[in-house]
């Protein structure tokens, strides 16, 4: 199981490399855009703040993911890096996402309950999929963060913090989770070992 | 729904656990990585290494001793002590740590949030404040004062205050130990806890007192903790974060069950 993780300097990648490590996989680690063209599969961290991924372009890693994307290599994006498969962000509404998936990620609304979402929630599986195979109703995920995607035919599981919003999506070899598989215990590496079992 | 977190804490020092969590069958103090394991195991949320380490030897152990616990720990690990510069930050973030917590150097150089906030995000960094009550004042909770130096030292700054600085400057969440209550067994300070908790919207996690698990119930009811570190309660009779949260489950307290 070869995955390629892609470094963009947002956060550390400590973590997702060793859960990956854990299940086996052989992990290479890139910046670069050349390495994509050939990655069995591809993942995209990212911790902090969506105006990190203007690296991305700056770098000329998007074009290439959208290649990698378009000849079908699964796609897995984490917390920002499922944010970014998006049209773009009101965190940062001057950079845009990749447009995989056509809405727009906004900011939890303020009322009686505390933003940022910080910890074990519970995730609800809607129907199909590849990604969540195996993971039961109302197992529990670990979420960090301020904003979130809508519902959508391509969520695959739901969160509920405050409203409900999309905690995975699927589309077609395109993944996400807003929550981090890393660090969401066994659960977490249900889904990482998951998608280390996608072909492309 | 988002649950209540327990997070096990470990204190460290040259590698090894110093006062630490004793399990009917595992023998007290003993090796991190072993107890990170065990904790996680046995339905900790979140783990936190606390280092007491003042050699500069045993700083080097440090790093050594974050990466074998990270190793095949799959739950948001968190480690503390000694932290002075984003570069320090930065060693512990590649040992594998998940969260940093400071705390004295947040207070000398409250820059320093921010600094690690931008290359690691907000959600990494812990600011841990160490408060007494200031007797005093008209509101003892109000204007309860961050302390240094184990509670020895007075800054003379405001627990509240120093709070929101801290979320204003990108602060992910705050660890609020009241050195009141610290090691009384007596319960969480849950007044002032609330006092913090209703003054910021980053999650707080309370520390100090808890001797049961009512304790844990009224620092998540009435002292409005979003998470509480459980070190010593180990010590008095529950064996584990998991039968922790069993109780608490019956006492309708959400927390993340099974585990």
């Amino acid at each position: 199981m070869n995955v390629t993780v892609i470094d963009y300097k947002a956060g550390n990648l400590t973590s997702v490399v060793k859960a990956l490590r854990h299940l086996g996989a052989e992990v290479t680690v890139t910046d670069r855009p050349a390495p994509l063209a050939t990655a069995e599969r591809i993942i995209l961290p990212g911790v902090g703040h969506f105006a990190a991924t203007k690296r991305l372009d700056e770098t000329g890693l998007t074009p290439a993911i959208r290649e990698a994307i378009a000849s079908g290599i699964p796609f897995l994006g984490i917390c920002v890096g499922m944010q970014w498969l998006y049209a773009g962000s009101t965190e940062s509404p001057s950079q845009p996402g990749l447009g995989v998936l056509p809405e727009t990620i906004e900011r939890f609304p303020d009322g009686h309950e505390k933003v940022p979402h910080v910890g074990w929630n519970q995730l609800h599986p809607t129907g199909d999929s590849r990604l969540l195979a195996g993971i039961l109703n109302g197992e529990f995920a670990y979420f960090t963060h301020s904003w979130r995607a809508p519902m959508t035919p391509a969520t695959v599981a739901t969160t509920e913090y405050i409203q409900p919003f999309a905690a995975a999506v699927e589309l077609g070899n395109v993944y996400g989770t807003q929550f981090h598989p890393e660090k969401s215990g066994e659960t977490g590496l249900k889904i990482l070992k998951n998608f280390l079992e996608l072909v492309g | 729904m988002l649950t209540r977190r327990i997070i096990a804490c470990l204190d460290v020092r040259d590698g090894r656990v110093v006062k630490g969590i004793q399990f009917v069958d595992i023998i007290d103090a003993g090796d991190p990585a072993e107890l990170a394991h065990r904790h996680a195991q046995l339905g900790a949320d979140e783990i936190v290494l606390l280092d007491i380490t003042a050699t500069h030897e045993g700083r080097g152990t440090l790093l050594e001793t974050v990466r074998r616990t990270a190793k095949s720990l799959f739950v948001p690990f968190t480690v503390g002590g000694g932290i002075r510069t984003a570069d320090d930050a930065a060693a512990v973030f590649d040992a594998g740590a998940d969260k940093v917590s400071i705390n004295s150097a947040a207070l000398a150089n409250p820059g320093l949030i921010e600094d690690i906030g931008a290359s690691f995000g907000a959600q990494a960094v812990i600011v841990a404040i160490d408060a007494r009550r200031n007797k005093e004042a008209a509101d003892p909770v109000r204007e309860a004062h961050v302390y240094t130096h184990g509670g020895r030292r007075d800054t003379g700054r405001s627990v509240v205050e120093w709070a929101i600085e801290a979320e204003s400057r990108g602060a992910g969440e705050i660890l609020l130990t009241s050195m009141d209550s610290d090691g009384m067994r007596n319960g969480f300070d849950c007044e002032l806890t609330a006092a913090v908790s209703e003054s910021v919207r980053i999650p707080v996690i309370a520390s100090g007192g808890a001797g049961t698990v009512a304790h844990f119930a009224e620092v998540f009811g009435r002292g409005k903790a979003d998470a509480a570190l459980a070190a010593s309660i180990f010590h008095f009779g529950v064996s584990s974060a998991r039968a922790l949260k069993e109780e608490l489950n019956q006492l309708h307290i959400l927390v993340r069950l099974p585990c």
